[in-house]
């Protein structure tokens, strides 16, 4: 079987993009932001639900790749019941490991860890990335107090 | 007997001797292993790989032949720009015998789409004039017009295309008005593999008055075209889909528009006479190709074209309807597979687009890459014909001489093993 190929589709990631989590819309909306990667088409929305400055609920809709489905999926899984600035931290973590700048995760970031096998395939990364830059957007609108600004954030700006 | 029929006889006869697997000894790169697997190289539209004849071809002028051309007086000079210029009668041969002075080297179909617009269009499109182009053009003969009608305040128009990826022709007589300028249309679709009637376009648009520019990168390659028959004012195409190396292209025009136009490049090579106060162009087609030109790839352009003719362009156009026809109906086969093109081989080449209802082209790619074959996954440089598609991407596999019916074999069993890996 061909080794970097099964390292960056691994089990886990194939299992979240199959059924991902935080589908499910959500009835309460604080924030509410749009990504893209414009140069393969991913699209996804992430919507929060913010409550003393935790997020209660997430709704994440992506339409793209496996590994852009998949890290959204994981997302939702981590930052439920998270306050929001340890969630910034968090994504800052999550950028550093895909950029090859952060080797070992903790342990709470559970199958996070198994999308490092994209910095083989370089132009992958930002499909890994979307999720992330979307959400630490939206939580920058909220804390600017303009948690459902319509601006689309593109992943090809941050390259 | 009647010229349709002989060439239909000696197509026939020569296709018996049409072998893929042997052009395929030709190709050095397809003993390349991809991932510890036979090299199935798909990516065609893209770039065509090069025969053995023209990676030597290459080597050989500067081994032997290296110099500048048109000016020195040694006896290197004079070689490296016979060579040159052997190729250009080539050319004006290979697209239906032109004179050499409309045959004009750039560096690709971008480069010539963009001396037109820059040179021809921007001294002949002014505000309230039309340029009308379709939906299923390349970013190369479209963004030139977006650019230039922004500029000039003119329209730019297009022909939509219909469900089943054709121009849809409903509206033709009012897209080609008194107010158009110039209809620049692709020959054939990188995307859709559409291949286009431009012939019946051109003389519609000649009617109106307008000039018109074929983009023709997917179209030369793949089939006898010839220019003088089609009518067409510009024509455009690459070296390096068709065997060639890269940063050639050609463009040509017709003598009398070539004429009248401005050089869009200035410096050496292109002026009889200069001063510091006035300045005589050079006569065609030296006056659009100022500086040193790419003039060892031009030499290799004239040995691909040799191993096109060596093969017969009929016999090529004959084996991709025949490798089209064998992919589309192996393709549709496969459950949640969709082409996006006509499913008609015999209005199409073989740059053949497809989607997967559950899985995204860029996953596609990667799996098939895993297993040795090279496809194209994207927007193709098209977005606006992605958005009319509905889609953000597509899957494209476009074959070439070398392919043959077992490379479609193995495509149509790795999308299938591709299928079972992503929805497990
Ligand atoms: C239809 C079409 N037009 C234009 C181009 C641009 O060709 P080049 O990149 O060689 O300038 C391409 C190739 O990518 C093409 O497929």
């Amino acid at each position: 079987m061909n080794s970097s190929l099964d390292e960056m589709y691994r089990d886990i990631i194939l299992e979240h993009y199959r059924y991902p989590r935080g589908k499910k819309p959500i009835d309460k909306v604080d924030v509410s932001t749009a990504g893209k990667n414009p140069s393969c088409g991913d699209e996804i929305d992430v919507e929060l639900q913010v409550e003393n400055d935790i997020i209660k609920n997430i709704h994440v809709d992506c339409k793209g790749c496996a590994i852009s489905v998949a890290s959204a999926s994981m997302l939702a899984e981590l930052v439920k019941d998270k306050p929001l600035d340890e969630v910034i931290e968090n994504a800052e973590i999550v950028r550093k490991m895909l950029k090859g700048e952060e080797e070992n995760l903790p342990e709470e970031f559970g199958d996070i860890v198994t999308l490092k096998g994209v910095r083989k395939f370089p132009v992958r990364i930002k499909c890994a990335l979307l999720a992330w830059l979307t959400l630490l957007e939206g939580i920058k609108n909220f804390q600017n107090g303009d948690g459902r600004r319509n601006q689309i954030v593109s992943t090809e700006e941050q390259e | 007997m009647t010229s349709d029929l002989k060439s239909e006889i000696m197509t026939d006869s020569k296709k018996l001797s049409f072998d893929s697997s042997k052009i395929q000894d030709d190709f050095p790169i397809l003993e390349t292993k991809i991932n510890g697997h036979r090299l199935v190289y798909l990516d065609n539209a893209a770039s065509s790989q090069k025969p053995e004849a023209v990676i030597n071809a290459l080597d050989n002028f500067y081994k032997t032949t290296n110099s500048n051309i048109h000016r020195g007086l040694h006896t290197l000079a004079e070689k490296a720009t016979n060579a040159y210029e052997h190729c250009r009668e080539h050319v004006a041969k290979f697209i239906g015998g032109v004179s050499c002075e409309e045959i004009i080297f750039t560096s690709g179909t971008t480069e010539s789409t963009n001396l037109v617009a820059n040179s021809w269009g921007n001294e002949n499109i002014g505000e309230g004039d039309e340029i009308l182009i379709t939906e299923m053009e390349h970013h190369a003969n479209l963004v030139p017009w977006v650019l230039l009608a922004q500029k000039k305040n003119a329209l730019l128009r297009q022909i939509p295309i219909t469900t089943d990826g054709t121009l849809d022709l409903t509206d033709i007589n009012k897209l080609i008005n008194e107010k158009t300028k110039l209809l620049a249309v692709t020959h054939m679709s990188n995307v859709l593999g559409t291949i286009n009637p431009i012939k019946e376009l051109i003389e519609l648009a000649h009617k109106n008055g307008a000039l018109t520019l074929i983009d023709g990168a997917q179209a030369v390659p793949h089939m006898p075209v010839d220019v003088k028959d089609l009518n067409a004012d510009f024509y455009c195409f690459s070296s390096h889909k068709m065997l060639g190396p890269t940063g050639v292209g050609v463009l040509y025009g017709k003598k009398e528009i070539l004429e009248k136009m401005p050089p869009y490049i200035l410096g050496g090579e292109m002026i009889r006479e200069v001063s510091f106060e006035k300045v005589t162009f050079n006569d065609l087609p030296h006056k659009f190709e100022a500086g040193t030109p790419n003039i060892a790839d031009v030499v290799a352009f004239d040995t691909a074209l040799t191993y096109l003719e060596n093969i017969g362009m009929e016999n090529i156009r004959n084996h991709e309807i025949e490798i089209s026809k064998y992919a589309i109906e192996k393709l549709t086969e496969i459950e949640g597979i969709t082409i996006q093109g006509p499913l008609d081989e015999t209005i199409r080449g073989a740059a053949i687009s497809f989607t997967d209802r559950d899985v995204h082209p860029h996953d596609i790619s990667t799996f098939l890459d895993s297993r040795g074959i090279a496809i194209r996954a994207g927007h193709h440089c098209a977005q606006p014909l992605m958005k009319v598609l509905k889609t953000v991407a597509t899957a494209r596999a476009s074959f070439y001489i070398y392919n043959d019916r077992a490379d479609v074999d193995y495509l149509a069993e790795t999308v299938k093993e591709m299928r079972r890996y992503f929805r497990g």
